[in-house]
């Protein structure tokens, strides 16, 4: 077991936003978060990478508490992606992904060989190694998500968090985006809020609502029509698709003989 | 670590080295030749060889009095305090992630001016407090003002600026009632001209003090080069790569509000420095603080020294405070960055 949680509560302006979370990532799995909006996704994430403290309850890495450890080391470990992250500074590719290695260096140690090929490994990865002097402002949206994803490599992380990594892209890139953290063979924690492609590409999946683990388990288990229509509200039919995956087909509300 | 270190470019870093503490010490050479009295660049060397090495050149006593007793420890302030407001406005773009950030517009000068307006006319604290002391306390008060007010509008990295303006204006309203209410003719006088900015009182004793905060600033800062460079997408993102936050801005914020107090208790409030200068550092050697905060140290350095020369020499006769100077370069700065900002990136 790597990264887990037990009981874990969080709230913020008076209110419960993750209330009695208890799951666990599968070691070098994909583990999806889905929920409608504001279901608490984002905020649990926040609380697995030790950015806010929880309430109660613990967050366990390799079954230590990770408040207990030094953020550095976490870093080392742990890397996340946040959602549409941007700056006005004007760094290159390669001035990003380098910050993917501050938590490996001391405050004046030079740059070394191990940081140099840890950052040309990490956009090799991603497939943007030609990229490596292009400005930060100049790039698409996919591109710079896989430069974040490149910044989160450097890191040289074992759990690697990503929130809604795919949102705002077009489908392509949504495909490939996830394509290429499957094969990173991390243990990763995703929030996705598209049902498809969280029963394409997750190994195993957990469903929020309104701040509380709903299901669990795998796609094929959790994704059932009963429980899309009690979390999400809409009605669908589920069909066998590609891979022993589940396909997922929203109905919509239409009368007979009028055209959507 | 068995890997080899790919070494940092040692003859490149001593080749910029050895250009930027040439062209400090022309600036300064130039400084203390130039006033009411012109003394040629040869004897200005000649009496820097002398007062420094005791080399015993031949200058004259007088020559030798003007430039090592008034205009030499008046170019050295100038230098550290353009180094400090600049190293300031570096890192208060950093931390707030917005490139219109510095100690004049966050109004941490005005509320510095407010502490040592405090000491000086209503005597807070008298001796022990003193002129800095108040300063400092001044400045950090202006700090939380701010912080509080940006928090409370949303905290967004552009309501900082909104908070800052508000701040400023509370400051300086509170130093002009000070002023204006509790303090002789003579004394607002004072206060005024020396609320622009003014090096003409710097004596030695006031760099025994700059001198040693102006280099434990500039090295905290560096120590936080790297944590700096991690802010550049947000407090999370840092905190993500390890970074201890709320310790970096805590310990970062108090420095620039040491540095600018320190100053403005020296020499008065003077803007646009530590807004222009780092923008200016950042065009030459890119948005790394390694070599970003050295870089803004040299040039803020050279440029007030020049500053205060054209203080002297623009208006016969006359000398106009620091700040109209800075003000009359840095204003136009202003406008062109906020230009460039307008760019959605
Ligand atoms: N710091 C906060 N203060 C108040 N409310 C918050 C805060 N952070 C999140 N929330 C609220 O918590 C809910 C869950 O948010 P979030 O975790 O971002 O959901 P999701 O990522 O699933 O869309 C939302 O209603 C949001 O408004
Ligand atoms: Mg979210």
């Amino acid at each position: 077991m790597t990264l887990a949680t037990h009981d874990v509560r969080w709230g913020a302006g008076g209110r419960m936003i993750v209330d009695g979370i208890t799951l666990s990532a599968p070691p070098g799995r994909i583990l999806g978060l889905i929920g409608p909006n504001g279901s608490g996704k984002s905020s649990l994430l926040r609380l697995l990478c030790r950015l806010r403290g929880v309430a109660s309850g613990v967050v366990t890495l390799d079954g230590r508490d990770i408040a207990a450890l030094p953020r550095r080391e976490l870093a080392r470990r742990l890397a996340f992606v946040e959602q549409q992250a941007t700056t006005d500074v004007q760094l290159t590719v390669c001035d990003v992904v380098r910050l993917g290695r501050t938590p490996h260096r001391a405050a004046f140690a030079s740059w070394t060989e191990a940081d140099e090929h840890a950052v040309e490994a990490a956009l090799e990865r991603v497939g943007l190694a030609e990229r490596h002097d292009q400005p930060w402002h100049t790039l698409s949206g996919g591109e710079r998500q896989r430069v974040h994803i490149a910044r989160a490599l450097a890191q040289d992380p074992r759990e690697l968090i990503l929130d809604e990594p795919t949102n705002h892209l077009d489908i392509q890139h949504q495909l490939s985006i996830l394509g290429l953290i499957r094969r990173l063979g991390l243990t990763c924690i995703v929030a996705l809020h598209d049902l498809n492609l969280a029963s394409l590409f997750c190994d195993r999946i957990g469903v929020l609502h309104a701040g509380r683990l709903v299901a669990s388990g795998s796609p094929e288990n959790v994704l059932t029509p009963e429980l899309i229509r009690q979390v999400f509200g809409v009605e669908v039919h589920i069909r066998d698709g590609v891979g022993g995956r589940r396909h997922i087909e929203y109905v919509v509300d239409v009368e007979p003989g009028e055209r959507p | 670590m068995s890997h080899a270190v790919i070494g940092p470019n040692w003859a490149a870093r001593i080749g910029v080295a050895a250009i930027a503490l040439a062209a400090f010490i022309f600036a300064v050479a130039l400084a203390v030749s130039v006033g009411e009295m012109t003394i040629p660049l040869p004897i200005a060397f000649r009496a820097l060889g002398n007062g420094l090495f005791d080399l015993g050149l031949p200058v004259s006593a007088i020559q030798q009095g003007v430039i090592f007793d008034y205009r030499l420890s008046r170019a050295v302030m100038a230098a550290l305090c353009g180094g400090a407001l600049a190293i300031s406005g570096a890192i208060l773009q950093a931390l707030l992630r917005n490139p219109l950030a510095e100690p004049y517009i966050l109004g941490v000068s005005a509320g510095a001016s407010t502490g040592a307006v405090c000491v000086m006319i209503l005597g807070f604290g008298g001796a022990t407090l003193g002129l800095s002391g108040g300063a400092f306390l001044g400045a950090v008060a202006a700090l939380a003002v701010v912080a509080l007010l940006a928090t409370g509008a949303g905290g967004a990295s552009d309501r900082v600026i909104l908070a800052g303006v508000a701040g400023s204006q509370l400051f300086n309203a509170a130093t002009a009632t000070i002023v204006t209410t509790l303090a002789s003719a003579e004394q607002a006088r004072g206060v005024m001209f020396w609320l622009l900015g003014n090096f003409g009182g710097v004596r030695w004793p006031d760099l025994w003090v700059a001198t040693p905060v102006a280099l434990i600033g500039f090295v905290v800062c560096m120590i936080n080069a790297k944590a700096l460079d991690a802010f550049a997408f947000g407090a999370d993102a840092a905190q993500s790569l390890g970074v201890a936050v709320t310790r970096v801005r805590l310990v970062l914020l108090a420095t620039t509000a040491l540095l600018t107090a320190t100053m403005v208790a020296i020499v008065g409030t003077i803007g646009f420095v530590g807004l222009v200068i780092p923008h200016a550092a950042r065009f030459l050697v890119g948005p790394g603080h390694a070599r970003l905060l050295p870089a803004c140290l040299v040039i803020g350095a050279i440029f007030m020294i020049l500053a205060d020369i054209l203080s002297r020499i623009l208006v016969p006769q006359q000398i106009l405070p620091i700040g109209i100077v800075t003000a009359l370069f840095g204003a136009p700065a202003f406008a062109v960055i906020l230009y460039r900002a307008r760019r959605p990136a």
